[in-house]
């Protein structure tokens, strides 16, 4: 029976037998559809990346507004065409390791303070010159300057100083941080040729494709860059195309009239409707982006952690998930973090709806009367609804919950970080650090939650200049704990990252850190022929 | 051509540049007394005292109103619309291409969509109030009455997705072979078509049957003329002057008014433009889009007014 199913699976891979049948075949032969599945694309791994062609994306994200500059790259659109033809430093791996990109070997000191990394030979730009440490130093310049609009310029304030020593850079921070080498995956920092300074928004690098059409807000396209220094590793459609498709139904139609080979940001609410769909395979996979309820530990009644542990007690974070993101997504545990990152501390409990305990906090708390929550619909999708959710289980505990409705033109500048309890939207960062040193500790600026504790912020730094793993890890183990327990932080649900490919698509990899495999989708996947 | 109807042809030419002249003035005081300061909603929450004060100064924030007014009004008749703040591309450059394409949409809706429209309508006069006037009134007034993001997402459920005959999002881009351009416009144009195709029937329906009831039609009647030459030879002529008002009204709405569908089917046009830089809050460029738009509607207007005194008998061979 396996031999037949081995033989048929790779008869689809060739192109001879087409999927549907060989479902059907392996269904009659008792096999699930499942391992069929897995089969098929075993087979299509094995027979190898199909060369040539154009694989088009429809993507979400795109304005008329937009520029071709990585500094200022914000949106969908943007970030995943910056993978075309942007290379980076260093890459985030799937499971959260790091791949060595322009950078050959990233080194650190003992103390984590000084980071040397040697600058691979023989990588070419798009412009025909090749690839410098100079070139390097200059893109970090240019995305760190105090002035610079780049949106890497937080991330980068730690560099105290840099210098090219033959073909090495060298880093020297202000304060150790064992996750540097995390902060150059950051895809605003595309290696340009003397760092952009001459022109940010050429789209000239050292990534697979080179830029051939720039229309913001319309279309943009690559073509495969005969001299890109992996060769045929990643890149394997002659020619990409992105086109720009803002409206959801545009989206999924485009991607069944086979206009596009993937698409972006399919609704959760659809989802089971485009599942249907012949040919179309739903790619989801669990993201860093959460949607937080946030509380101004400075603010009453909110200063009081008996009336924060009942309101986070008072979330019903099951029924949440399954009403606003209809199962796609995981519960949160009161923490900005999930096992999207590295070091994730997985022994920590799951904190469980109680409306008895929350009743007893909030009893303990002495607070009585209504609590205003602030939400609007640009939030996250489905925002006005969990707040009316939050609301029914908020009164099972006896908690009253009164909701204002916001406008959003204005949500993120007059309510989001103003308002001591509102609904908000954070898309991660590439390490736990940085998820708490942007939002958590006393100097950040965007502490939405006024949590200002000198002894947290101790911890985080701590834990930032630890190059013992296993060390770390139980540091952020900590870190979590006292972030859960005595945060402003309610955490119903981490969302995933839904697209969805077309016919003949292969080679799809979900990277839990972006969309779109972590951006690469164009690059990496091909057309079955 | 004699003078009083010159005459008259000049008063509209001016009285349609006064208006527009109002109009900017209208555009400017609107987009000045939208709540929030330009340099803050540009900055967004980055923004810091020392910064706000540079962008305030480098876009000129600190002179009076009347002042930055006059400056605008002038960059615009030397054909220069500023810059967009967003992205500080120069904003005739950027509108030049998406003008041109909004025009191509809407004039392919307008060369299916008048003569079909002035067509069924003279239909619907021959066969008045039989079955085929029934039919095609109303279907047409049904097309009318859906919502054209309806319309839009019923047609690219059929044709793009169903059956797949045409593409259902319509990128069109420089150098696009003519043919491909056409197949991507096809369910847009489609969509405006059926949009403005009732308006335009009944009006010229009912503009000839108003004409239909007059004694030199019974005379022509008497005369023995098919029904249908007589709509084509003495109802019809007298009855233009509704019918281009309410042709040239409709050609205005293909233009400014197709947002809607042209966000629907990706179009890369003016109101996608609009609507990306509403969202960003980008003053000069909203500024330029809406002028051009009220130019266009002016224009055409302004058209139609001519175009029905140089209808008129009475005017044209004064006594």
């Amino acid at each position: 029976m396996s031999n037949e199913l081995e033989y048929l699976s790779r008869r689809v891979a060739a192109g001879k037998l087409n999927r549907r049948d060989f479902l059907g075949r392996a269904a009659a032969l008792g096999v699930t559809a499942a391992f069929a599945n897995t089969l098929l694309s075993d087979a299509a791994r094995a027979e190898g990346p199909v060369k040539g062609g154009t694989l088009k994306a429809g993507l979400q994200g795109g304005e008329s507004s937009n520029v071709l500059d990585p500094a200022l790259n914000l949106s969908q659109v943007n970030f995943n065409f910056g993978k075309c033809w942007g290379e980076m430093l260093v890459e985030l791996n799937p499971d959260g390791t790091l791949e060595n990109r322009i950078a050959e070997s990233v080194g650190s000191s003992d103390d984590a303070k000084t980071w040397t990394m040697k600058i691979r030979k023989g990588v070419e730009f798009h412009n025909g010159k090749t690839v410098s440490p100079q070139d390097v130093i200059a893109t970090l310049e240019r995305h760190s300057d105090a002035k610079s609009k780049s949106a890497a310029l937080g991330i980068l304030q730690g560099i105290d100083k840099m210098a090219a020593n033959g073909d090495e850079v060298v880093i020297t921070l202000k304060d150790p941080n064992a996750d540097f080498p995390y902060l150059m995956a950051d895809y605003h920092l595309v290696i340009q040729p003397n760092g952009g300074k001459d022109d940010p928004n050429a789209g000239i690098s050292a990534g697979p494709y080179k830029v051939t059409v720039n229309e913001p807000g319309v279309r943009y396209g690559g073509e495969k860059f005969a001299n890109y220094w992996q060769g045929d590793k990643i890149g394997h459609a002659a020619q990409v195309e992105i086109i720009v498709i803002n409206d959801a139904t545009a989206r999924t139609a485009a991607l069944q009239g086979g206009q596009v080979n993937m698409i972006n940001r399919v609704e959760p609410k659809i989802v089971d409707l485009v599942k249907r769909v012949p040919g179309v395979t739903i790619q989801a996979v669990s993201g860093k982006g959460f949607y937080p309820f946030n509380m101004f530990c400075d603010t009453a009644p909110f200063d009081s952690n008996d009336l924060r542990m009942a309101l986070k007690l008072a979330m019903d974070r099951e029924e949440m998930l399954e009403k606003i993101l209809r199962g796609y997504g995981k519960v949160g545990n009161d923490i900005p973090v999930n096992e999207a990152y590295p070091l994730f501390p997985t022994d920590l409990e799951q904190r469980k709806f109680d409306p008895e305990k929350a009743a007893e906090f909030y009893k303990k708390s002495g607070h009585s009367g209504s609590i205003l929550l602030r939400t609007s619909d640009v939030a996250f999708p489905g925002a006005v609804d969990a707040a009316q959710l939050y609301q029914q289980s908020c009164a099972k505990a006896g908690i009253k919950i009164e909701i204002k409705r916001e406008p959003g033109d204005g949500y993120w500048s007059e309510v989001w970080n103003k308002q001591p309890f509102s609904l908000s939207y954070w898309g991660g960062r590439p390490t736990q650090d940085q998820m708490y040193s942007t939002a958590y500790i006393s100097s950040a600026d965007w502490n939405d939650t006024r949590f200002k504790r000198p002894e947290f912020d101790k911890m985080v730094l701590a834990a930032r200049g630890e190059l013992d793993q296993d060390k770390r890890k139980k540091m952020y183990t900590d870190i979590a704990t006292v972030m859960r327990d005595e945060g402003g932080l309610i955490v119903p649900f981490f969302n995933q990252y839904i697209d969805a490919s077309g016919k003949g698509v292969q080679g799809w990899v979900s990277n839990p850190a972006q969309e779109m495999c972590g951006g690469y989708a164009l690059s990496i996947c091909w057309l079955a022929a | 051509m004699s003078s009083p109807i010159l005459k008259l042809i000049a008063q509209r030419i001016a009285l349609g540049l006064l208006l527009l002249f109002a109009v900017s003035v209208l555009i400017f005081v609107g987009t000045q007394i939208l709540p929030g300061d330009v340099a803050q909603s540009i900055l967004g929450q980055s923004a810091t005292a020392e910064s706000l004060a540079n962008l305030r100064e480098a876009l000129g924030l600190n002179d009076p109103a009347y002042i930055r007014y006059l400056k605008w009004l002038g960059g615009i008749l030397t054909g220069n619309l500023g810059t967009a703040l967003s992205s500080g591309q120069d904003i005739a450059s950027a509108i030049g291409g998406r003008l041109w394409n909004t025009l191509f949409l809407a004039f392919w809706a307008a060369v299916v969509s008048v003569p079909l429209a002035i067509g069924l309508g003279l239909l619907a006069v021959r066969y008045r109030n039989g079955f085929i006037d029934k039919l095609i009134s109303g279907l047409a007034l049904a097309s009318t009455s859906l919502p054209e993001f309806f319309i839009g997402y019923l047609l690219v459920y059929f044709f793009a997705v169903q059956w797949q005959i045409f593409p259902g999002i319509s990128t069109v881009y420089d150098g696009m072979p003519f043919l491909e351009r056409m197949k991507a416009i096809a369910l847009p144009a489609t969509a405006l078509t059926l949009v403005v195709l009732a308006h335009m029937m009944r009006m010229t329906r009912a503009a000839i049957l108003n004409v239909m009831q007059s004694a030199y039609i019974e005379t022509a009647e008497l005369k023995g003329l098919s029904p249908f030459e007589i709509i084509r030879k003495h109802a019809f002529p007298n009855a233009i002057a509704p019918v281009v008002n309410v042709v040239t009204l409709n050609l205005a709405y293909l233009i400014v008014g197709v947002v809607v569908v042209e966000v629907i089917f990706v179009y890369p046009g003016m109101g996608q433009y609009l609507v990306d830089h509403v969202a960003k809050r980008d003053v000069p460029v909203v500024q330029a889009v809406g002028l051009i738009f009220a130019a266009v509607y002016i224009t055409l207007n302004m058209i139609a007014d001519i175009a029905a005194i140089l209808a008129n008998p009475r005017l044209r061979h004064p006594k």
